[in-house]
């Protein structure tokens, strides 16, 4: 009785993470709007949806948390209990397990073992326990004879101490999916014991034949309260009853013509295992939802292009250089079309990142006892499914920052004549071609006296250098290593990880960080990323025979230097450039290529962050799109290299690692 | 128990290919296909044995030399030289050998475990020695041969 769930498990995913994140948007609504009858019935569907997923599924532990969770919103509905703080933040608790779970479901493929007995705890003390307990009905309704192999196994199992017990188990009326919920009912009765007869059988039960009601009987070493109150935590189950087997040997009412009923229990052991293992090799990849429109698109573009395929096929019989390049051009402006369509087919409304942050401020401004208002805008800006992973942490990080560090105390806001409540703005728009994302408070600003003195003390900088310090050049001290402002460290923000950490993570998705602070009226950081990584503008060059690329986007400038002009510093060669030590970086060498050593080198400035260095080539080639192709787990270790590219010849270029090189 | 004993019978089908004068087999699941030699792109820096990585059909793949690998003495390719191209747990790479033609099928129970003795840093890599009538084939262990130093 195995249902395949496996190729369920990413609609399952998806569909989870999907109604806990409207789930927790209706939470903080209904905080705000606890009359809001709409909200609490639009919670409630959600609970229940998430159930019945949960446990078609076979993941018990969740469907249980959702069923207590639906029972005290229910409550709620029908004004039972009255709706108050602590009961949100428990809704919110119950929200943050299922969450976990649902992203241990899609690492795992599998249910993590949390039972949430706390929470169900929590949500059942809600409720008064002024539920009636159904009664306990001990004679079974029914008497079926048993084969042999029954009764031979319950007498062994007396043997051996354990019990036998009829099950009779009726489904509710409304109950949708009978066998796929008679089958969490089997798995949860065999997680603690062994099925040793079934009526109807077990092959009936999963082709849906039968009516609501079937008994079972099992050896286990459960009492028969523990078992009645596994199986009536199971949702769409009318009755249970849980009676104790007669084996009378004198008695015997065996039809011993009959062929022994299917053995459930049979190959038990290597049945599970086999599962466990096509689960193992289940992970939910990463997925992306399309909009229809999008792939009709690209189906599209694509059949174009089958008919300039055709094209061609005809056309290379007759060599007309008119037709050629008639035809060229249509199949130029095909790919890009095809390009912008695939692009499209990627990215993702930043949406996805941001609608956790409300929940995130809310817990935040409670905690630090702070009142912000988290003003967020352009959440349907689009960027690539990559970015979308990696951009969350910085952004964490950043607002988080603004609420410990920029934002006062209300009451010190009150005596600066600002309002009570500090606001929060998270506003994305897209910007050519990169997105734009700004964290901005209306916090105390940046005080550069106090960043300097910070930097000094760490060692990041000495004091001359902090008199000759601009104040831009001094905000920028706060992406050093190892720097952090606040005087004590807290549970939100100050653990010394700190900024710098979030520019090189923005970094590492060829991003940029800036920062635009006025002391007492507010901090504004601006992170830049680009809308797409797969492909981007690279500069071809030449080292020895050898073409590289290196990403155009971290490149500043280029120039001619004379190689007289190169000092070397303790053992690390600089120029004087645009009146600035410019650190020189031999590719040649780099790469294992002899150097020309000419007298006029072509220099190749590039930047990360604040930082320049000059990249000596033997030759430019010039600018074009590439596209990036990593070079595979095999060579993923590689200094120096960031990926590969193919050149219009089919030869393969590498892209260099800007970044590394620093 | 069913089970085990059929796969002693089964017989696995490997891919055989030519280093010198000895036979080598690699077993089919591995292998994804057999290329003829194209030019390389050198990666700097990259283990001696890389030889660089090509363009196969828009995927970008590394070549290894496998007598490099194997501590054999080099030869430059010839027209009979091949690229066999393999998978294992992800990694996807391409092995020179001299020359590759031929598919076995060889039952398990006839493939012996490697000898102790003999050059350690060669053995690690087989995974048995192959008996196919007179004839004498060295099966490689994929894996380990592709294990990221």
């Amino acid at each position: 009785m195995d249902l395949d769930i496996n190729q369920y498990l990413d609609i399952f995913v998806e569909e989870s993470k999907e109604h806990l994140e409207s789930m927790n948007d209706i939470l903080l609504e209904l905080e705000k709007d606890t009359d809001n009858k709409d909200l609490l019935n639009e919670l409630f569907r959600i609970s229940h949806t998430l159930k019945g997923m949960a446990g078609t599924m076979g993941f018990t532990n969740m469907a249980n948390l959702t069923h207590d969770m639906e029972d005290v919103l229910q409550a709620i509905r029908s004004d039972e209990i009255k709706i108050n703080t602590k009961i949100v933040d428990i809704l919110f608790e119950c929200l943050d397990s299922l969450e976990f779970s649902a992203n241990y479901v899609s690492e795992n493929g599998e249910e993590d073992g949390n039972e949430h007995l706390e929470l169900i705890g929590k949500l059942k003390a809600l409720l008064n326990d002024d539920k009636e307990q159904p009664n306990e009905k001990d004679e079974l309704k029914e008497t079926e004879k048993y084969d042999e192999y029954v009764i031979n196994t319950a007498k062994q199992a007396k043997e051996k101490g354990l019990n036998s017990y009829k099950i009779y188990i009726r489904l509710s009326e409304d109950c949708m999916l009978k066998s796929a919920r008679a089958f969490i009912i089997f798995n949860t009765i065999e997680s603690f014991s062994e099925i040793i007869y079934s009526y109807p059988s077990v092959e009936d039960i999963e082709d849906e034949k039968f009516d609501l009601e079937f008994s079972l009987v099992i050896v286990t070493d459960y009492k028969k309260d523990e078992i009645k109150k596994e199986i009536e935590r199971i949702s769409e189950i009318d009755e249970v009853n849980v009676g104790s087997v007669e084996i009378d040997p004198t008695k015997k009412q065996v039809n011993k013509k009959e062929k022994p009923k299917k053995r459930v229990n049979k190959n038990n052991a290597t049945k599970k295992s086999t599962s466990s293992n096509i689960v193992k090799n289940n992970r939910v990849g990463k997925t992306v939802r399309v909009d229809i429109d999008r792939l009709d698109t690209l189906m599209n573009l694509v059949s174009e292009l089958i008919i300039i395929k055709t094209r061609m096929e005809d056309m290379s019989g007759t060599t007309s250089k008119e037709d050629m390049n008639e035809a060229i051009e249509y199949l130029e402006r095909i790919t890009t079309n095809l390009h912008d369509a695939v692009m499209k087919v990627r990215m993702v409304p930043i949406e996805r990142v941001f609608n956790r942050f409300p929940r995130m401020v809310r817990d935040l401004s409670k905690e630090l006892d702070k009142e912000i208002n988290l003003e967020m805008s352009g959440e349907e800006t689009e960027v690539d499914r990559t970015v979308i992973d990696e951009i969350g942490d910085p952004l964490i990080h950043l607002i988080r920052n603004s609420i410990d560090h920029g934002i006062e105390h209300p009451d010190e806001r009150i005596k600066l004549g600002k309002e009570e409540e500090g606001t929060v703005k998270l506003k994305a728009y897209p910007d050519g071609n990169n997105v734009v994302i700004e964290v901005e408070d209306d916090g105390a600003g940046i005080d550069h006296e106090k960043v300097k003195k910070k930097a000094i003390e760490k060692e990041i900088i000495t004091e001359k250098d902090a008199e000759i310090l601009t104040k831009e050049e001094s905000v920028e001290l706060l992406f050093k290593a190892g720097f952090s402002t606040s005087d004590t460290v807290s549970d939100v923000s100050g653990r010394g990880v700190g900024l710098d950490v979030v520019k090189s993570k923005i970094e590492s998705i060829n991003g940029s960080i800036e920062v635009e602070t006025f002391q007492g009226k507010g901090t504004r950081f601006i992170i830049r990323i680009p809308l797409t990584l797969a492909i981007i503008q690279g500069l071809l060059v030449k080292l020895g025979e050898e073409i590289y690329a290196i990403p155009l986007s971290s490149i500043s400038e280029i120039t001619i230097l004379e190689s007289e002009k190169i000092r070397k510093v303790q053992g690390q060669e600089i120029i004087l450039y645009r009146d600035k030590t410019l650190p020189i970086v031999r590719l040649n060498s780099l790469v294992g290529i002899e150097d020309k050593n000419m007298d006029e080198l072509t220099v190749v400035i590039v930047r990360k962050g604040d930082k320049q260095a000059g990249l000596i080539v033997d030759d430019l080639i010039g600018q074009q799109e590439i596209v990036i192709k990593p070079l595979g787990k095999f060579l993923s270790n590689i200094k120096y290299l960031a990926g590969a590219t193919i050149l219009g010849n089919g030869k393969i270029s590498l892209i260099l690692d800007v970044n590394s090189l620093f | 128990m069913v089970l085990e004993t059929e796969n002693k019978n089964l017989e696995n089908k490997y891919v055989l290919f030519k280093l010198d004068n000895e036979d080598y087999g690699l077993n089919i699941d591995d292998v994804l296909s057999i290329e003829k030699i194209q030019s390389c792109t050198r990666v700097p820096n990259a283990p001696e044995y890389v030889v660089g990585v090509i363009n196969l059909r828009g995927e970008v793949i590394p070549i290894l030399d496998l007598r490099r690998k194997l501590n054999l003495e080099p030869k430059p390719g010839d027209q009979n030289s091949r690229i066999i191209i393999t998978s294992s747990n992800d990694i996807v790479v391409g092995l020179i050998v001299d020359s590759s033609s031929e598919v076995l099928e060889i039952k398990d129970e006839n493939i012996d475990n490697p000898s102790a003795t003999g050059e350690k840093k060669f053995n690690e890599y087989i995974k048995g020695i192959g008996k196919d009538n007179k004839r004498l084939v060295i099966v490689l262990d994929l894996e380990k041969l592709l294990d990221i130093e």
